[in-house]
């Protein structure tokens, strides 16, 4: 039987409803539904999702400092998403299709974004950062929630070619107010159409806590929709894993959709045009703070020998390189010419489009003959 | 030659689209099993099947963003929204998701996706089923905007629509749903002139008078009465609103001087207007007087009782054609 709760008249809040397998002191919790999933995650295994989490959050933390020093226009961290990102993105096969949002660098992460990738957007210089087809993850979503229903059309495409792909989409628990992640649902549900629903909840949409989106834990509601749903620690990398594996099987397996509410949070401010200490109390934060997704999994590692100041320095320097790329790519990136505004509006000739591109042409040249 | 009605016209394109290409798929409400709520799907999913002829639940939304992702699956999604006025709830997924990814990805993901909307007034419907929001989404980048006319063009440019790689909005005159018309069925697609061009629908060298939709039949209707008064209006069908033809129509404005754009939609920040600035641009100092607009009024759509009054008639047009020509008209008294 998979693993499935259905929270009943249960605060939003309560972290203790959530399905677990470290504990933040990092003690390894046993779970009979869970623990099927992740029987194969050996300790160098563990070691390798807490080296994925190490660079993500060293990348987020490249990204802050970028905009800080001018080079991004906007940047959204995930600092404290970490165990959701990477537990739940290393659990996808190479075929699956991804719909994120814009707060899931640690996604395009692990499915192997160059280093550009993840500042091309936000430094202004295209519209998405990565290329869909090769990272098989479409272009970060801004518009809450509107991503969800893409999945679900690609899942009843993934149907429609009797194929065995999955559909992910990635979404917070601000989005679960919108119309289209409801709709997504239904869509989802009639169809029972391959898609895993991801909901991070991450406490905060921007300065709306999760209390004025959800009265009721957010998993909860899924069922209601005819999805089955599971509650995970989302700051447990393990969980997130097992979960995903869960949701990825069922939809594989030809019974529709399923969704999973990772309970997290965003540690830092929603994007770095944001003041949290506007809306939040310090103490919030603290108390997140240890029950961080990385300590956990660190303490859990060093508690079975299984991490020592070699790994421990080897991963840094990985990490460190790969922040040093991703400056490397950004500062080098070349701003494409006046004339490139107009590209790929349309795939095919538009003559409307063309007048105002040779008019635009015309009066760029005069700048050269006045030379 | 097959005489068909413009609703069968397009039924008989859909299927033909979907024979030429297997990555065509409908979805709508209603569509299957009823044939859609004006009968245009009839007979599709008995012939297609179900995945191929998708009922969707009531969420317009929905079905426009589930159309995006089966685009980036690759297929070639058709989608019927019921009323025009209902098209409303799925305008952030038309003009933020749709008409933009293309764009965004620097053409790695594209958009084929064709939007049928059954379209403006003149039947006496309920509230929310008589709209011409046409305007929001030529003014859209990526999107194309198409409003056919006549059976033999809504046959042929739905079939240009959905082969095309590019969005198209597709705007069907439902008051001409039951008019019927000659259609070559087995035209091959290639020789058909392109999607975009517009059509002088009957020359004339006094006035040229600028159409789409339902009001081409009133605009040659009004080229009719002028005849009697020996005024020749030549009367072009736009067909094509995003990208509008403008060459075909600075060639009649050249040879005129005198233009009146009509249309259904309210006039502020209209097509008409557009048309009118873009005419003024290329051809000023061809013009013999201001150019004019004949539009729906300013208003919500009015309820059925009233809309003869808010629709352009063959009077309204003719009073147009009298003003740019100078001859005594509604405004002759005004403007001594």
């Amino acid at each position: 039987m998979s693993p499935q709760i259905t929270p009943i008249a249960d605060s939003a809040q309560d972290l203790e409803l959530t399905e677990r397998l470290l504990a933040p002191d990092g003690t390894r919790i046993p779970h009979a539904s869970l623990d099927p999933f992740v029987a194969d995650i050996d300790a160098a295994a563990l070691r390798a999702l807490y080296r994925d989490m190490i660079i993500l959050r060293r990348i987020d933390a490249e990204g802050v400092a970028l905009q800080r020093q001018g080079q991004l226009g906007l940047w959204a961290p995930c600092q404290g998403q970490e165990a959701t990102q990477i537990g739940t993105a290393r659990a996808l096969a190479p075929q699956d299709y991804v719909f994120p949002s814009y707060r899931e660098t640690g996604v395009i992460y692990a499915r192997g974004a160059e280093p550009g990738d993840y500042v091309r957007m936000w430094r202004g210089e295209e519209g998405a950062g990565h290329d869909p087809a090769a990272l098989r993850v479409a272009p970060l979503q801004i518009i809450i929630g509107a991503q969800t229903l893409h999945a679900v059309g690609y899942a009843l495409g993934i149907l429609h070619d009797d194929a065995d792909d999955v559909a992910v989409t990635y979404f917070g628990d601000g989005a679960t107010s919108q119309g289209d992640v409801n709709e997504a649902m239904i869509f989802a549900a009639s169809y029972q159409a391959p898609v895993v629903f991801v909901c991070q909840n991450n406490h905060w949409a921007i300065s709306e806590p999760v209390a004025l989106q959800s009265q009721y834990p957010i998993a909860g509601r899924a069922p209601g929709f005819g999805i089955p749903s599971l509650r995970v620690d989302g700051n447990d990398v393990l969980a997130c894993m097992a979960a995903m594996r869960w949701a990825l099987a069922h939809a594989r397996a030809g019974k529709g959709p399923a969704y999973i509410e990772a309970v997290t949070y965003r540690m830092g401010p929603h994007t770095t045009a944001d003041d949290p200490t506007r809306y939040r109390d310090e103490s919030e934060l603290e108390g997140w703070r240890r029950r961080d997704p990385i300590t956990r999994v660190e303490a859990h590692l060093r508690s079975i020998g299984e991490l020592d100041e070699t790994h421990a320095a080897e991963i840094q320097a990985a990490a460190d390189k790969v922040a040093k790329e991703m400056r490397a790519a950004c500062l080098g990136m070349v701003t494409r010419p006046p004339l490139a505004v107009f590209d790929e509006v349309y795939a095919e000739p538009h003559s409307g489009l063309e007048r105002q591109r040779d008019e635009y042409a015309g009066y760029l040249a005069t700048f050269e003959t006045e030379g | 030659m097959t005489e068909l009605t413009l609703g069968k016209a397009l039924g008989a394109g859909l299927r033909q689209a979907m024979q030429d290409d297997d990555k065509v798929v409908l979805l709508g409400e209603d569509i299957g099993k009823l044939g859609g709520v004006f009968r245009i799907t009839d007979g599709l999913l008995d012939e297609f099947g179900a995945k191929r002829v998708i009922d969707t639940p009531l969420a317009e939304s929905g079905i426009v963003g589930t159309a995006v992702g089966l685009a980036f699956r690759g297929y070639r999604p058709v989608v019927e929204i019921q009323f025009d006025g209902f098209v409303y709830p799925a305008f952030d997924q038309i003009v933020a998701q749709v008409a933009k990814l293309h764009y965004r990805t620097q053409g790695r993901v594209k958009m084929p996706i064709t939007i049928r909307i059954p379209w403006a007034g003149g039947i006496g419907a309920a509230e929310h089923h008589s709209e011409s929001p046409e305007a929001y989404f030529v003014h859209t980048a990526g999107l194309r905007v198409i409003a056919v006319s006549n059976p033999e063009d809504a046959y042929r440019s739905l079939r240009q629509a959905i082969a095309s790689d590019d969005p198209v909005i597709f705007f069907e005159p439902k008051r001409l749903y039951h008019h019927k018309g000659d259609v070559h069925l087995g035209a091959p697609l290639a020789d058909a002139p392109p999607m975009g061009l517009a059509r002088v629908m009957r020359a004339g060298s006094d006035v040229t008078l600028i159409a789409y939709g339902a009001m081409v039949g009133t605009a040659l209707q009004a080229a009719e009465a002028a005849e009697d008064e020996d005024v020749a209006i030549e009367v072009i069908d736009l067909r094509s609103l995003s990208p509008v033809d403008y060459d075909s129509v600075a060639a009649s404005v050249r040879k005129t001087g005198r233009v009146v754009v009509a249309h259904e939609a309210s006039r502020e920040a209209g097509v008409a207007a557009e048309v009118i600035a873009s005419i003024t641009e290329r051809c000023f100092e061809y013009l013999e007087a201001a150019p004019l607009r004949v539009t729906g009024h300013d208003i919500p759509y009015p309820p059925a009782k009233l809309e003869k009054y808010h629709l352009p008639d063959l009077d309204r047009l003719l009073d147009a054609v009298d003003r740019v020509l100078d001859r005594p008209n509604s405004m002759s008294e005004v403007g001594a």
